[in-house]
């Protein structure tokens, strides 16, 4: 390791790996620091990835980690109406994670930035309030590393960001907690995704079954912890107790917390930009993390280079990848953002009544922020529902 | 008094660091909580936030 780089990226989820990977590519000297001693694990994930994410991103989908096909998914409504779709052709992936993120570290690494595993960081070096460059814990030892800029991609844990001077607490109304085991069990359709809705099943949340092959599963529950009555282990245990998957092996246990929030309106300062779970960049409604992270840090890796070439790291020449990133998603999580709060004003019993009106691809096109307008119609039929569909306009 | 994590129950996934607002939780090289007893307030985010309910009052 050298005593300085041009940029220094912190966290080698997808975020942290796909930036340095775009920043070496774009002629940056990079160094990529991952505090963890195996990059992917333990991974904080239900794993599912859509064709259509892989193909925007460019990744090449690979046996190693396209581990199951996805074609469609069924959703449960609290009374249990249950909604499918199956699609004409493949339209996921449930990925294995651990894999994933080993890959898109190699791809760094093959791009030119130097990868190093277990080196967590533990502070930030600052001239005033612009970022220098980091500290660094690895083997018992303390040592400094100087950066042109410095990427916080440490994910949901993220303090680099919050050392430099950039608020990116996660409000507690803003995050899930997040609590899944892989099991053995029998699916009656391994290519299909099951999410389980209800206000007493996973407040704020759902219940998600997504499969890894023929008889294996990630089943996991994201919920709100301020607004239940117990931990998010709690209530899987109960929903699982109560399921077909009751009695199922358990072959791996995973905690997480899901950001559910707004993007941060924060992304770069002075020698910093935040990439990922640490700049909540996540789909508010399913909570998933994967593609938004992998996207922004190609953005973000480009500008990063592009600073470094015109010596001009400031906060001012950094917001060309917020601006960026802001035209092409801004507006399509803001969007989600407000479908997650106006969901989380249903009862059990306007979801069942939606389950009733709803075409599946209705629901699909939710998740991706589409078709919200057509929501909104449906919830304005119901007085009490006003409030809720006011979210969405 | 900090926090209290039990490690029987812990599975490292952070979210009690992201949740702080005192910066008072290390997840250390990604696997071990390290509440700084300095700097907890005691004010229970990480508590209310725990998915495994490995976070309690000491």
């Amino acid at each position: 390791m050298q005593e300085s780089y041009d940029v220094v990226v912190v966290g080698a989820g997808p975020g942290g790996s796909s930036t340095a990977r775009s920043a070496a590519e774009h002629g940056a000297e990079v160094l990529l620091l991952e505090k963890r001693s195996e990059i992917g694990a333990p991974k904080r994930c239900g794993e599912g990835l859509s064709v259509r994410a892989l193909a925007e991103l460019g990744i090449e989908a690979h046996p190693r980690w396209c581990v199951n096909g996805i074609w469609g998914a069924k959703i449960v409504a609290p009374g249990g109406k249950s909604l499918e779709v199956r699609y004409p052709e493949q339209v996921g992936w449930v990925i294995e994670r651990k894999m994933f993120d080993k890959h898109l570290a190699l791809l760094a690494a093959r791009a030119g930035a130097e990868v190093r595993a277990r080196c967590e960081v533990v502070g930030v070096l600052k001239q005033g309030s612009r970022v220098t460059g980091v500290v660094v814990e690895s083997g018992g030892e303390r040592f400094e590393v100087e950066a042109k800029v410095v990427v916080a991609a440490d994910g949901v844990e993220s303090k680099v960001a919050r050392w430099a001077g950039i608020n990116s607490l996660h409000r507690l109304e803003d995050v899930d907690s997040a609590y899944q085991y892989e099991m053995v069990v029998e699916l009656e359709d391994s290519d299909m995704l099951e999410l389980y809705f209800g206000n007493s099943i996973a407040p704020r949340g759902y219940v998600w079954v997504f499969p890894k092959g023929e008889d294996v599963a990630n089943v996991g529950i994201g919920i709100g912890g301020n607004v239940s009555q117990g931990t998010a282990k709690a209530y899987l245990d109960r929903w699982i107790a109560n399921s077909r998957y009751r009695g199922g092996s358990v072959i791996e246990v995973n905690a997480g917390a899901v950001p559910v929030g707004a993007p941060l309106e924060k992304l770069v300062g002075d020698g910093i930009m935040l990439v990922g779970d640490a700049a909540h960049q996540v789909n508010a409604i399913h909570g998933g993390g994967v593609f938004e992270a992998t996207f922004a840090g190609r953005i973000a890796g480009r500008v990063a280079a592009e600073a470094v070439r015109q010596g001009d790291a400031s906060e001012r020449f950094l917001s060309r990848y917020a601006e960026e990133w802001r035209s092409l998603r801004g507006e399509a999580l803001a969007r989600i953002y407000r479908l997650r709060r106006a969901v989380e004003k249903l009862s059990d019993d306007d979801l069942n009544y939606l389950a009733e009106v709803l075409e599946p691809e209705d629901v699909v096109a939710f998740a991706n922020g589409e078709r919200l307008g057509k929501l909104a119609k449906i919830l304005m039929r119901k007085p009490h529902l006003i409030l809720a569909a006011k979210e969405l306009m | 008094m900090p926090r209290r994590v039990d490690r029987n129950a812990c599975l490292s996934c952070g979210g009690c660091a992201g949740v702080c607002p005192s910066l008072a939780i290390r997840l250390e090289y990604g696997y071990r909580v390290v509440v700084d007893a300095g700097r907890c307030t005691d004010c229970g985010l990480c508590t209310v936030f725990c998915p495994a309910g490995a976070i309690q009052e000491a």
